[in-house]
């Protein structure tokens, strides 16, 4: 790794000074990625910016059905939160089997999303539940946020400080890990909540996460798993590699979705 | 509590292990301490033209920046395969020359070019980035099966066509008569996949320089020390023997990887000289999977002919094996008298022929890898038998019992003499512990939850402890392959033993004591296993090749012999009795059925002091011995897998693996278990996970664990171990050795119950959910026509 300033902000404005001052100065967060990134010199910032310590942005709360995460949440404290637990489970589960216990003890909510790993799983839970990102300076919708593989809204400089969730009626989550890395190689995301029912792809798309608007239109007019007998997932835009070709993705695409709704 | 032979003694290392006290080469930093970065090749194939170091030479902390123009120049030599392997048609294989440090060419992702010495390991991790290599991209190979085309490029000057040998054993013209004659043939296309072996210490190597006594000191992760010194004198020229000490201390498993001698060790020597500081380097997990020599990696068709009666009559075996981009220490004889040896299996085949060609690739060196060659034979014969009995519509457990070899010592036509076994009885354990009574009812309650259940075998037998030395050596072997062992008794009674084996994991800290607690019945307290240092240790052969019981313990056992011959003469002497009166027994020197006794610390005092010994006996209790075996040792066992395909994803669940093994006599079963749920995980990592992949211009894929799928504990079921003691008679302890025999037995059971399960016998390895849907889906397809 190459030397570089670590700085650990209390609050959002010695933040946006410290990622203002340095030179390429970047957010840390949990360092999942960040840090395997340094240490294979594919990344060099002058200047890390520890936002963890500030105040409130690791807090979980509930507004009558608005669920509000602060970004710097771990997935463990995600995964453990009563309150998740209660007006989203899907997520909560979902934040169990993201990686280990050690990546979910640091990782963050803020750092998956920011990061939009076109195999993460948060990016699905977000655009399936048509949450809000919400930053130092606005707030986004997932429909807007999400714009390719590691690409986001977010300007430089911009921080996370929470996702918002409405309450589906109806949402769960169904993984197929790719087996090395325990990413998902299909992660399918079904929600029937702010939204409207939505299908939300991760793990299988060149362009990152996807909505399956097939899906979506089978489950409008009856949410159940026998609806999606016959909706086929198209192979064109998924990814091939040694884990699993477009096809077999395609495949799996099909078999988690109804796992999903079956679950849900 | 018993602490001899057959105790589950708890193992007396783990109390250093698991409290973070263990010793290895990478905790160890000298006072002059420098560190060392490799430049290494980012193609598989390309021309050297020039090496800039300027830029790094002028950045922090650098010292020095070294390549292989300078290392050939001071006289370093060439790394070198220290197994002769012969072809067909007399002409000798064709070694391809290995510089530490590539001059001219470079021959796969990760060949080294040139290192960087600094002051820190990231200071020479950064400038190693600053050293610019000017390369012509050559085209490059990295599939075995595309080096032997006519067009393929070159990879070593003397090796046409990039062949190292054609080899064969065995009979050709008989195995086709025996095809000829049979009544059904059972033919498989089979892959044995490429692995990465993975220990959980990567390589280090510290070298340290003394100016002033011309003497070099070389800590290392070495399976086995001594050899690595002879070859580093010896044949690389680095210093004579006495000038220079290789010690490995703690070691955190080897699987095969560490028995080598890698260009760093012998680079970070030099270096030491060239710059008069101790020298540094430490594997990180990437240059592990670009370095670490890779195991597997065949392709293999096979033809298996059967009369009426089920007995086999012809068995026909052609095999292209991988060698990567140089030939490793050990890298021609494992495809060849480590696997080839071994394609008679658990049955009487007499008609039997196998050829072997090997070719370069640009990819890394290829060579012994848990099991070695015969888990590669294994596989053949045991999805032969499988296939083959569903071919013939017969229980496949059956179909073996026909063919199995029912009387000891057995010669099969390929050089082997099978020491002892009890093949039927073993497989019968298994069949019971297995429940294959059951199965029928397991399947359709499966089936019931969507699901498809099926059974497999494995029936194999393993070599280990390759012998005898001269045998070896007349197949081509450059090294004799017995061990030495010497039994130092100190004045206290207090037992050292300095063995020439080497514990990287298996626990000899524990079992060779155990075996002379047992010996001279005292407490196991009393005895210390000295290895991994040649200052401290005689001679040795060091550990791989499960040898360490069959061989090392011999040699143990003979000098304890002739420690027990002393003793009772000093004890008749003083004691005045007969020496054949005289018994070992309770901690005492006793005259059989009396009340005379000494104490067995008085007998130790006595000898050193040697006030009173008998007339003409030297003073002291040590003693040397080396044994050198009569034959292998043959490892048998019978393996049985049930799994569950989930038939929507293609993902395999494995519900039971049972183990029925015969390892001869067992010295300590905790940590025989031990060892064979570590070899079958890492056959089920073979048979479910692992791969490693290159791309078709011989960049490496799966170059870190996000790509490379080790097994995990939720992979791997409850294991089911029992044992049939048929003591082998070709070591004085009976015992055959059980370090591999897991790896070596699994994968053939695993894919034999997935092909079962989705019934559709062509599946290769790994089976991984994406390779089972899609036989699965041709089974579909082929149903539907
Ligand atoms: C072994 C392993 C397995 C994993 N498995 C999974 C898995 O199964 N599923 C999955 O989804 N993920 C997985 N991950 C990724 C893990 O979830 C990471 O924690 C996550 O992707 C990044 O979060 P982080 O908090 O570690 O962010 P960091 O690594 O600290 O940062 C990642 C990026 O986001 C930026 N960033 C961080 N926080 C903010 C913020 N609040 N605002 C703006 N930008 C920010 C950083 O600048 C950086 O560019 C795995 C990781 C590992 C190492």
């Amino acid at each position: 790794m190459y030397s570089t300033k670590y700085h650990k902000p209390a609050s959002i404005a010695d933040a946006t000074a410290a990622l203002t001052a340095g030179e390429d100065a970047t957010i840390l967060a949990g360092g999942q990625t960040l840090l395997a990134t340094m240490k294979q010199h594919l990344a060099s910032p002058s200047d890390l910016v520890d936002i963890r310590a500030i105040d409130g942005l690791s807090d979980i709360s509930a507004d009558g059905n608005v669920l509000t995460i602060g970004a710097a949440a771990t997935h463990t404290a995600v995964a453990s939160s009563a309150v998740v637990r209660d007006v989203c489970p899907a997520l909560a589960d979902l934040a169990s089997g993201i990686g280990d216990p050690a990546v979910r003890n640091v990782g963050t909510i803020g750092g998956s999303v920011a990061n939009n790993d076109p195999a993460a799983d948060y990016p699905a839970a977000m655009l399936a539940l048509g949450a809000t990102i919400v930053t130092n300076t606005r707030e986004i919708t997932a429909d807007d946020f999400f714009e390719g593989l590691f690409s986001t809204a977010l300007e430089d400089g911009e921080i996370i400080t929470a996702v918002k969730i409405t309450a589906p009626a109806k949402a769960a989550y169904a993984k197929f890990p790719q087996p090395a890395s325990l990413f998902a190689l299909v992660g399918v995301f079904v929600a029937d909540g702010a939204g409207g029912v939505r299908v939300a792809v991760t793990g299988a798309g060149e362009d990152g996460v996807f909505r399956q608007g097939a899906m979506e239109s089978a489950l409008g007019a009856n949410w159940s798993a026998g609806a999606l007998d016959g909706v086929a997932a198209s192979q064109d835009g998924l990814m091939s590699d040694m884990h699993g070709a477009a096809d077999y993705r395609a495949h799996l695409i099909a078999v988690m979705a109804k796992r999903a709704v079956s679950a849900a | 509590m018993s602490t001899g032979i057959g105790a589950r003694v708890k193992r007396k290392e783990d109390k250093r292990f698991t409290t973070g006290k263990g010793k290895y080469t990478d905790d160890i930093r000298n006072d002059n301490q420098a560190y060392a970065a490799f430049v290494r090749s980012t193609h598989a194939h390309a021309n050297i033209k020039g090496i800039d170091a300027s830029a790094a030479l002028a950045m922090d902390g650098v010292i020095e920046v070294l390549d292989g123009h300078q290392l050939t120049g001071d006289g370093i030599g060439n790394i070198i395969c220290g197994w002769a392997v012969t072809s067909k048609d007399g002409s000798p294989m064709n070694m391809g020359a290995w510089s530490a440090l590539a001059t001219s060419k470079a021959r796969y992702v990760g060949d080294a070019i040139a290192v960087v010495i600094a002051e820190t390991q990231a200071q020479a991790r950064i400038a190693a980035e600053a050293v610019v290599v000017d390369y012509e991209e050559l085209p490059a190979i990295a599939h075995v099966m595309k080096a032997m085309a006519e067009d393929a490029p070159n990879i070593h000057e003397n090796a046409p066509g990039n062949l190292i040998y054609d080899w064969e054993l065995g009979d050709e013209a008989l195995a086709d008569a025996g095809l000829a004659s049979a009544t059904h043939i059972t033919t498989l296309d089979l892959t044995n996949n490429r692995l990465s072996p993975n220990p959980m210490e990567p390589r280090v190597a510290i070298a340290t320089y003394d100016d002033a006594e011309e003497h070099y000191t070389l800590h290392t992760t070495s399976q086995n020390p001594h050899v690595a010194r002879l070859l580093l004198s010896a044949f690389y020229q680095v210093a004579p023997e006495n000038k220079l000490r290789v010690i490995a201390p703690d070691v955190g498993g080897g699987f095969g990887a560490k028995i080598y001698v890698y260009p760093e060790e012998i680079t970070c020597l030099w270096a030491s000289m060239r710059t008069n500081r101790s020298i540094k380097w430490t594997s990180d997990r990437s240059e592990a999977f670009l370095t670490d020599a890779h195991g597997r990696d065949h392709v293999t068709t096979a033809k298996m002919g059967f009369d009426d009666n089920h007995k086999i009559v012809g068995f026909k075996v052609d095999t292209v094996a991988n060698l990567g981009a140089y030939m490793s220490l050990f890298s021609s004889s494992v495809p060849t008298y480590l696997y080839a040896t071994l394609l008679s299996g658990q049955y009487n085949i007499q008609n039997l022929h196998c050829n072997v060609r090997t070719y370069y690739t640009n990819t890394v060196p290829v060579d012994a890898y848990r099991g070695a060659g015969r888990p590669e034979a294994t596989y053949v014969m045991e999805r032969m038998m499988e296939t083959a009995a569903r071919e013939l519509d017969m229980d496949p457990a059956e179909l073996r019992r026909i063919n199995f070899i029912q009387t000891f010592p057995h010669q099969t036509p390929m050089l082997m003499a099978y020491d002892a076994g009890d093949f039927p009885k073993i497989l019968e354990m298994a069949q019971d512990a297995a429940d294959i009574a059951g199965f029928a009812a397991r399947k359709t309650e499966a089936a019931g939850r969507g699901k498809l259940r099926g059974i497999g075998y494995s029936t194999f037998i393993e070599a280990c402890g390759l012998a005898p030395s001269q045998a070896a050596g007349s197949l081509g072997a450059g090294v004799g392959l017995w061990e030495s062992a010497e039994v130092r008794v100190n004045p206290v009674g207090s037992i050292e033993i300095l063995t020439g084996s080497h514990s990287h994991g298996q626990g000899h800290e524990t079992t060779f004591a155990q075996i002379v607690a047992d010996r001279f019945d005292i407490p196991i307290e009393s005895v210390s296993i000295v290895h991994g240092d040649t200052d401290k240790v005689q001679f040795g052969m060091g550990t791989y090749g499960s040898r360490s019981a069959p061989v090392g313990m011999s040699a143990v056992v003979k000098a304890m012999d002739k420690v027990e011959a002393k003793v009772k003469k000093i004890a008749a002497h003083t004691l005045e009795a007969a020496e054949e009166d005289i018994v070992i027994e309770g901690g005492q020197v006793k005259v059989a059925g009396t009340d005379k006794a000494m104490g067995w610390h008085e007998v130790g005092l006595a000898a050193y002091i040697a006030h009173n010994l008998p007339e003409g006996m030297e003073p002291g209790l040590k003693e040397t011995a080396f044994f050198d075996p009569v034959n292998f040792s043959f490892p048998s066992g019978a393996f049985i897998c049930e799994v569950e395909v989930d038939p929507d994803t293609g993902v395999t669940e494995i519900i039971k693996f049972t183990a029925a093994d015969d390892f001869g006599t067992i010295i300590n079963p905790m940590i025989v278990e031990g060892q064979v749920h570590g070899g079958v995980t890492q056959g089920i990592g073979q048979a479910l996970l692992e791969q490693v992949v290159y791309d078709d211009d011989g960049q490496l894929l799966t170059g870190s664990y996000m790509d490379y799928t080790m097994p995990r504990a939720a992979d791997i079921p409850f294991f089911d171990v029992s044992h049939h003691e048929t003591p082998s008679p070709n070591n004085p302890l009976g015992v055959k050795g059980c370090g591999e025999a897991g790896a070596i037995g699994s994968p053939p059971a695993v894919i034999n119950a997935i092909t079962d399960a989705i019934g559709n016998n062509n599946l290769a390895m790994p089976a991984t959910p994406q390779a089972v849907w899609r036989a699965i889906q041709a089974t579909k397809s082929v149903a539907a026509e």
